[in-house]
């Protein structure tokens, strides 16, 4: 550098050899975990149906509820009266009921967030901005992944658990003010086991069990110039096609739907079903031994280091 | 410094070719406007430059290959490609929260008073806001980066000329501190003449012309000739010749200005004026020359 920096006003301050050139030599001073938690914050800016779909799945299944309940106490009685089986569904049912609608909800949220997450970018050309700031495109495509795997997962825990428990509550309330007491309530649930299965469920299943699906929607929103959706679908289906016609076999057809409903191989290592088995050691090591958990990760990991090159070479749209 | 170091830059897209062997050496400090026609090549050679696509040949900026590097260069670098990238759901908050927790050098306090100067406020969103308000929003967050180089490609591009005038002055007078380095395109020419120390003519992928500002204004004169000394005038080899007002203007290179004097009016020209007659000189070679090989 030719000319020195104008010296400050304040001559009394300045530290000697802090330059220009010192400055700009420093290492970056913020740590990759900020720069992560702030890209996964910027999902959440973006995409407002992460938590406004259960939100409102939540908020519906609760009124549908409370509506319910007014015939809880009169339907409680004639239960009573019935063989415990059915009194254990009739309390059951909306717990049940509310996990599956907002696991759906939630599911639905992360496909569409997908197959929108390094497409929309391209699209509305906002891509030039984000890469004009100190972020790989290794540590964006791992924060837009990181948004099906574990947060939307736990944004559905917290969901279900809130709602289950403002139904436990009015449920509690409705038994004791009619004066069946709550009993019944409480020998034919337990709810903190319920979310721990859930949870084993949301992790195992919907991160680590889905995760090649959310990766090859990832993938395909990297590298697709229009309809996502159509280049996500179609090739699948375009392969069981012509595997049915060229060799009258249907293994690929048959995999994508072990993957989907799970038991691959008729095992019981993959817990799509949620039930208390699931949680035993026993399972657990199997499901975490499991060739199909492994295979499937690495063809994710695959995917989406596939992801990250797209995004480096693709070009707005 | 050396901030940026290209030599024999190539690109080509399938069969088109973008850049065709350029070689760049800009130091800091500088001002650099890059012009040319359109798909000259220039957003190729800037997009090359900050990593937005690949090269071939030698590229280094601040030291770094910007293609596989990025984002360690964009601790240093900034740019604006093309006007109105910020996305349309953000809120102006969210873009200063965001800068701030991503960027080691975003100050974000400059930021907020390069805001306050303007009608855009932190609850809105870029949707809410003109064209030209998103550009404010977009150099306030640059210029409250400490960068060492920034790269402005059309940045005032469909801009009215006050939100265009306000824009380069703020680059001048807040941001530029003369250590830092401007590398601009833009098409209006004559708006950022006085604001370049640099000017470089691209044109089919390749360096036409390159020159300080200081070194274009002692080589080029132009002469309103008088219609009796036109012959003595064209004698001298003028690099170009235009009509105005039925009086032919004569551009010269490297001419004593005395004896320019005696031919006519003699006048600085505009750097606009040179680009025509570069640019345009070789747009009319280029078919004789493809007829002559024939």
């Amino acid at each position: 550098m030719s000319t020195p920096p104008n010296p400050p006003s304040t001559s009394a301050n300045a530290v000697p050899g802090t330059s220009l050139e010192s400055q700009a030599i420093s290492p970056s001073l913020i740590s990759p975990g900020r720069r992560f938690y702030w890209s996964v914050r910027r999902e959440l800016w973006e995409n407002r149906s992460i938590w406004i779909a259960p939100l409102a799945v939540s908020a519906l299944t609760l009124l549908g509820f409370l509506i319910s309940t007014f015939r809880l106490p009169g339907r409680m009685r004639d239960a009573l009266a019935l063989d415990p089986l059915k009194l254990h569904q009739l309390i059951e049912r909306p717990y049940d009921f509310s996990a599956l609608l907002i696991m759906g909800a939630t599911l639905l949220v992360a496909i569409f967030y997908c197959l929108d997450a390094l497409h929309g970018e391209r699209r509305d050309r906002s891509i030039l901005f984000w890469k004009s700031l100190p972020i790989s495109d290794f540590a964006t495509v791992l924060s837009k992944a990181a948004i099906p795997l574990f947060i939307l997962p736990l944004i559905t825990f917290a969901f279900t658990v809130a709602t289950q428990s403002i139904i436990y509550l009015i449920n509690s309330a409705v038994l004791l003010g009619s004066g069946l007491g709550i009993a019944p309530l409480w020998n034919h649930l337990s709810l903190f086991q319920s979310w721990a299965m859930l949870l084993y469920h949301l992790l195992a299943v919907h991160s680590l069990w889905y995760a090649p699906f959310f990766a090859w929607l990832l993938m395909v929103s990297a590298w697709a110039r229009r309809a996502p959706f159509l280049w996500a679908a179609l090739p699948l289906l375009a392969i069981g096609v012509v595997e049915k016609i060229a060799f009258s076999t249907s293994y690929f057809g048959a995999m994508l739907l072990n993957r989907i409903a799970g038991a691959p191989e008729g095992s019981t290592a993959t817990p799509t079903a949620i039930s208390m088995a699931a949680l035993t050691p026993v399972t657990l090591f199997q499901f975490l031994g499991s060739a199909g958990l492994w295979s499937g990760l690495a063809v994710a990991a695959l995917f989406l280091v596939i992801a990250v090159r797209l995004r480096q070479h693709r070009q707005p749209i | 410094m050396t901030v940026i170091e290209a030599r024999d830059l190539r690109k080509a897209f399938g069969t088109t070719i973008a850049l065709d062997g350029i070689d760049l050496h800009v130091e800091d400090g500088r001002i650099l406007g890059l012009i040319g026609p359109n798909g000259a090549g220039k957003t190729t050679a800037l997009n090359a430059i900050v990593g937005l696509s690949s090269y071939n040949g030698e590229l280094r900026v601040l030291g770094r290959d910007p293609w596989t590097q990025r984002d360690q260069l964009m601790n240093h670098v900034c740019f604006i490609s093309d006007v109105a990238v910020l996305p349309r759901w953000i809120k102006v908050s969210q873009t200063l929260d965001y800068v701030a927790g991503v960027h080691p050098r975003f100050d974000r306090r400059k930021a907020e008073s390069f805001l306050s100067k303007t009608n855009i406020r932190n609850s809105n969103r870029v949707r809410e806001l003109s064209k030209g308000m998103v550009a404010q929003l977009h150099l306030a967050l640059v210029m409250a980066i400490d960068a060492r180089l920034l790269v402005l490609d059309e940045p005032t591009l469909g801009l009215d000329i006050l939100y265009r005038k306000q824009f380069y002055d703020s680059l001048l007078n807040d941001y530029f501190d003369g250590h830092r380095t401007i590398v601009v395109t833009t098409h209006q020419v004559e708006e950022i003449q006085d604001v370049l120390t640099d000017v470089m003519f691209i044109n089919r992928g390749r360096i036409a012309f390159s020159s300080s500002v200081d070194e274009f204004e002692s080589r080029f004169l132009e002469v309103s000739v008088h219609p009796e000394q036109l012959a003595t005038a064209h004698a001298l080899k003028p690099i170009h010749e235009r009509q105005v007002f039925g009086r032919s203007v004569l551009l010269f290179d490297r001419i004593d200005r005395q004896r320019l004097a005696a031919l006519g009016e003699v006048h600085k020209p505009s750097i606009a004026d040179l680009f025509v007659a570069i640019i345009g000189n070789q747009m009319n070679q280029a078919p004789q020359a493809q007829g002559a090989a024939q």
